[in-house]
């Protein structure tokens, strides 16, 4: 007897992982909101940037705020579904990776889905609504084709950061626990997004911007909603580039992944 | 030839960094398992010890496909375990004593609910499965009690049952009694006994609490530094290490050597003439026939028998040599 949707028993995994969370109901709330706190901060980083200056690397603050709004929306949205993947050689040492692999299922959608934290969801509803707001106030012209933009960038993003929480996660598998390497690009990466390429040297938007893709997630989206042109010359259409790249991220992190899992050496008990 | 295990030349090494200096590191192979060739027949009850370190868990988590061997070959119900870990995990039943399976913070009860969903088992199966669990194993007292409340005796009784419920053809349990009190040690072999006996479960268990395998194992496989170093049964174990059950006899006078049957020799006890030891040797007399016959020439007061401590021979087996074809 096989489900007819294969999402089924990771759902209930899920369900069940947030019944027994809300066992513990204070503490959840409390959660709820330091997590979504840390989400306010972040944003209220640039408004004080903002207050000293009126400009950042030729963008407007409520420009500004479009762009994180995109960035922190999807990365909250990643963190949410897969940000746990951070904890994978906790997972290791406690033997639930184990757990998971003497079932018939998937290993990486059954450990998220085991320590599913309901909490992060305010984050995503707190950027969500910054980014509402802060389109609302940019005077965007609304085309059929910019509601259609203004919804998948954040997704695609999503994609994106998720992609990047497991390639930086699955290097557990190689090398020792390496938690501040994967917060570079994962943390560093959600803050390099959040703000114009242009105000980024060269090298360094060479590298983050276009190699390893972070410039598609928000700024060129961006851009398109807004209508401007790029001031470093990049043409308009990879606006729409943010679903291509999230998708090759994602067929890397799975090939990774997977290799990763093959190496996997588990713990010596 | 009904094979559901084989395993060739299974061998598995870590790499593993140790410190050899302030700064330096160096890197170091550890073989784990080193060569094992297994074969396990369906129904079997398979008892595979080892002292710690020995390789048991590495061996036992290439056979469920949680590790990749580094070389060698093995095949569980026909599969190759880690390329085909997901068809292969709906014939098998893992349990880790020192791990746990189940839900934390949810009762007993909805553990075994989602376990249910997946591994897909129809649910007039599992709920006839449960049944039968909740009857053996005497669940019914804290089904509905958070796992995290459990006792170690009752959270056993839980991850047994777990493993269970989607019908596994081999149930693997890796020192599953570790901690348990005496009756929770019972409740759990009494449980094995009856499953085994029952034949349709083959059944692969490592302990280090040999009164586990006296009880449930036929067969035994002694594993130490990565090498198996006994297969067989555990009577041929004693035969080979030289430990023999012993006939110890009180006589009503002091032992005279000329009442010795033949093909037998005695042992005065050093503290008292009139006790002697007979080591009972295979193709010698039985206990039976040595009683009797001694009965004809001296008279007896009182007789017992001593079983070979299975710990002093497996104790004298972890000692001895890297294994040769001794027995
Ligand atoms: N993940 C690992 N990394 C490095 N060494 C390991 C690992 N797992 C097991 N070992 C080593 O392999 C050997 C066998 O371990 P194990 O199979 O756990 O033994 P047992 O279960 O018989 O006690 C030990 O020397 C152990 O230290
Ligand atoms: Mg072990």
């Amino acid at each position: 007897m096989a489900y007819r949707n294969p999402l089924t028993p990771y759902l209930r995994l899920t369900a069940a992982q947030v019944r027994s969370q809300a066992q513990y109901r204070f503490s959840f709330v409390l959660d709820l909101f330091g997590q979504t706190a840390v989400t306010v901060l972040d944003f209220l980083t640039i408004l004080v940037l903002f207050r000293i200056t009126p400009v950042l690397g030729g963008f407007e603050l409520h420009e500004v705020l479009v762009m994180s709004g995109i960035a922190i929306t999807g990365f909250s949205i990643a963190d949410l579904a897969v940000g746990n993947v951070e904890q994978l050689a906790h997972y290791v040492r406690t033997g639930l990776l184990d757990a998971m692999l003497i079932r018939p299922r998937r290993v990486l959608p059954q450990l998220l889905a085991v320590d599913f934290q309901l909490r992060r969801i305010g984050r995503v509803v707190f950027a969500a609504v910054v980014l509402a707001v802060a389109a609302a106030a940019s005077g965007v012209e609304w085309t059929w084709w910019r509601w259609l933009l203004v919804v998948t960038a954040p997704l695609a993003g999503a994609v994106f950061f998720s992609a990047v929480f497991v390639i930086t996660a699955t290097t557990m598998f190689w090398w020792v626990d390496s938690r501040e390497f994967s917060a570079s690009f994962t943390y560093g990466g959600r803050d390099f997004t959040s703000y114009p390429l242009t105000v980024f040297g060269g090298g360094f938007r060479r590298l983050f911007g276009y190699a390893l893709g972070f410039g598609f997630v928000a700024y060129h989206p961006t851009l398109a909603l807004l209508g401007r042109a790029d001031p470093l010359g990049a043409p308009g259409w990879l606006g729409w580039s943010g679903p291509v790249v999230a998708s090759i991220a994602a067929l890397a992190a799975g090939a990774l992944w997977r290799t990763g899992l093959r190496h996997y050496k588990g713990t010596g008990s | 030839m009904n094979a559901v295990i084989t395993t060739r030349e299974l061998r598995k090494e870590f790499t593993v960094r140790v410190k050899t200096g302030r700064f330096s590191r160096a890197r170091r192979t550890v073989t784990a398992v080193d060569g094992v060739d297994l074969t396990i027949e369906a129904g079997e009850m398979v008892g595979y010890i080892g002292p710690n370190g020995a390789g048991k868990s590495t061996t036992l988590k290439m056979l469920t496909g949680i590790l990749n061997p580094t070389s060698g070959h093995v095949r569980v119900c026909g599969l190759e375990p880690v390329p085909q870990r997901l068809r292969l995990t709906r014939n098998l039943g893992v349990v880790f004593g020192q791990r746990s399976a189940l839900w934390w913070d949810l009762p007993l009860r909805e553990s075994f609910r989602l376990l249910r969903h997946v591994f897909d088992v129809p649910r007039a199966d599992h709920a006839a499965r449960l049944a039968q669990c909740r009857d053996l194993l005497d669940l019914d007292g804290f089904l509905d009690t958070p796992v995290r409340q459990l006792s170690l005796g009752q959270r056993m009784r839980g991850e047994l049952t777990a493993a269970l419920l989607h019908g596994p053809r081999v149930l693997f349990l890796d020192e599953p009694t570790i901690g348990l009190d005496v009756v929770s040690k019972q409740a759990v072999r009494g449980f094995l006994s009856d499953l085994g006996a029952a034949g349709d479960t083959t059944l692969v268990l490592t302990t280090h609490d040999l009164a586990d395998i006296e009880r449930l194992c036929p067969r035994l496989i002694v594993i130490d530094h990565g090498h198996v170093v006994h297969d067989g049964s555990v009577e041929r174990l004693h035969h080979r290490y030289g430990s023999h059950r012993q006939v110890v006899i009180d006589l009503e006078a002091d032992w005279d050597p000329g009442h010795a049957p033949e093909g037998v020799t005695a042992k005065v006890d050093p503290d008292d003439a009139r006790r002697v030891r007979f080591h009972l040797t295979p193709g010698g007399p039985s206990a039976g026939e040595l009683v009797a016959r001694l009965a004809l020439r001296a008279p007896l007061r009182d007789m017992s028998i001593v079983e070979p401590d299975i710990e002093d021979v497996v104790a004298r087996l972890y000692q001895a040599a890297p294994a040769d074809s001794a027995g």
